[in-house]
């Protein structure tokens, strides 16, 4: 009986320690030096998996049957449109992190992620305009998809927008995380709306209940292409949470401000 | 509370009655602006009547949104809001009073309106009145979603332009199916679904947009 509740509170003790050490990294202190020794590996990872990404899509996978080499932009185009998504609701999950816990490292992360995700919003879309060109004849349709990955560009501008145009950054902050919330629930609403308004795009490749109908290398090498824009989306979203933890005045500048001219 | 909420309704409509010429230049605005689209269109009756009920809910959604950024300004600089925050009452619902006040200020004359605008692109006239339903139901959406843009924007410089660009976005599937309730009853089909999903959108922005306009009215504040 004993040493079961001895067991019982040794795993509690073990269990708030993990939990204690994780939460540590909500200390601003304490994340940034990890997250600067942390940023180049996820760098160097992104560059491996790019190149192996790119070249298992342009030299080993086959050309497709129907659709000749045009296809082979799915290799940028479907894992920008993944992440761009994706983002959006890492995004909505540090706003909820930052709303209920106030802690002002999640909503940083949440904005240091947002420029990120518009980028890749505007790769997808940019990429998909030279694809539908080739083959379906036209730069733009008004089709569910497309216009839902617009209006998700929308959202991430209007959430840069509106942190731009606030000036105190707590304020900025805590608006930005409310906005992002808002907007995660809005956007299955519109997805679907858009989608029963109109549909043209070809039917999604790859879902995860059914078997993917293309070849495996196809798959693979899209698969890698995703891994390393993650890899990427971490890298940048960790350098540009250090450096808005100084322009914040969270953290004193260090480095850089020695040569710098406003060290003083 | 419900006496509250009637004061608070009361109180605002009277206010906005009392300076009838921003209630009279956003609709001047809805009127001239679906005006101008034949204009720019061309007269042909077939085509301005297909584009009819998208038109008059673009011009409806844009009209609502000029009024929107007066929504929390003048209690603002008087300080009346420092007053609605400190209140023991819920401040969800002391938003919501506030966001009906605005609703029947600036959306209920635009629907009252757009019956005899249907006229100028020959909508016949039961087709009509169904946009106008569309619009009953649509238009409190935007207030509500218009009201979280409106706390979050609080007196910040440019503030109205970054309110329309915040809550566009966000009007999308309430302008696809507003309109597409109108289209559909022109091109005599059953537009139900469509009102059916419209009044979904309203039960859920008005079970959420109170919440978010109040978490947004005190991040403001802070």
């Amino acid at each position: 009986m004993n040493d079961l509740a001895d067991a019982l509170q040794s795993d509690r003790a073990t269990a708030t320690g993990t939990a204690r050490r994780w939460l540590a990294f909500a200390s601003a202190r304490r994340f940034d030096p990890l997250a600067g020794r942390l940023a180049p590996w996820f760098f160097a990872a992104a560059l491996l998996l790019l190149a192996a990404g790119l070249y298992v899509g342009f030299r080993v996978a086959p050309t497709d049957a129907q659709q000749g080499e045009v296809y082979r932009i799915i290799f940028i185009h479907v894992p920008a449109a993944w992440m761009s998504m994706f983002i959006y609701l890492v995004m909505a999950g540090y706003s909820a992190l930052a709303l209920v816990f106030h802690t002002r490292l999640s909503s940083m992360m949440a904005s240091a992620l947002a420029p990120t995700g518009a980028l890749f919003t505007v790769i997808a879309l940019a990429s998909g305009a030279l694809w539908g060109q080739p083959t379906w004849g036209t730069w733009w349709v008004w089709d569910a998809r497309l216009t839902s990955e617009l209006i998700l560009l929308f959202l991430y501008l209007g959430y840069m927008a509106l942190e731009a145009a606030i000036d105190e950054p707590r304020r900025a902050e805590r608006a930005c995380a409310l906005l992002a919330l808002v907007g995660s629930l809005n956007v299955p609403v519109i997805y679907f709306s858009v989608q029963w308004w109109n549909t043209l795009h070809q039917g999604a490749s790859v879902s995860f209940t059914t078997a993917p109908s293309m070849a495996a290398t196809m798959l693979a090498g899209m698969l890698l292409m995703t891994l390393a824009s993650w890899m990427y989306t971490i890298a940048v979203a960790l350098v540009r949470v250090r450096c808005i933890l100084r322009e914040r005045g969270v953290l004193a500048p260090t480095d850089g401000s020695r040569s710098g001219s406003w060290a003083g | 509370m419900p006496a509250l909420f009637a004061a608070i309704v009361l109180h605002d409509v009277s206010l906005a009655w009392r300076r009838r010429g921003s209630i009279l230049s956003s609709l001047l605005f809805f009127v001239i602006a679906s005006s101008l689209f034949p204009l720019a269109i061309g007269p042909d009756p077939q085509q301005l009547r297909a584009l009819a009920p998208g038109i008059l809910w673009v011009a409806a959604l844009l009209a609502s949104m000029l009024s929107l950024a007066r929504l929390f300004a003048q209690e603002h600089a008087d300080g009346s809001l420092d007053q609605l925050l400190l209140s023991p009452h819920p401040l969800a619902l002391l938003v919501l009073a506030k966001i009906c006040a605005h609703w029947v200020t600036s959306g209920l004359p635009l629907l009252l309106l757009t019956p005899l605008l249907a006229q100028q692109y020959g909508l016949p006239v039961s087709s009509a009145l169904l946009l106008s339903a569309s619009l009953l139901i649509g238009t409190p959406v935007l207030s509500l979603i218009g009201g979280v843009g409106a706390a979050l924007t609080l007196g910040l410089r440019g503030g109205a332009v970054l309110l329309c660009v915040l809550v566009l976005p966000l009007c999308v599937p309430v302008l696809i199916f507003g309109a597409g309730a109108g289209a559909a009853a022109d091109a005599g089909l059953d537009a139900m679904p469509q009102l059916s999903l419209l009044g979904a959108c309203l039960a859920l922005s008005l079970f959420l947009c109170p919440i978010a306009t109040a978490a947004g009215l005190r991040i403001s504040m802070e």
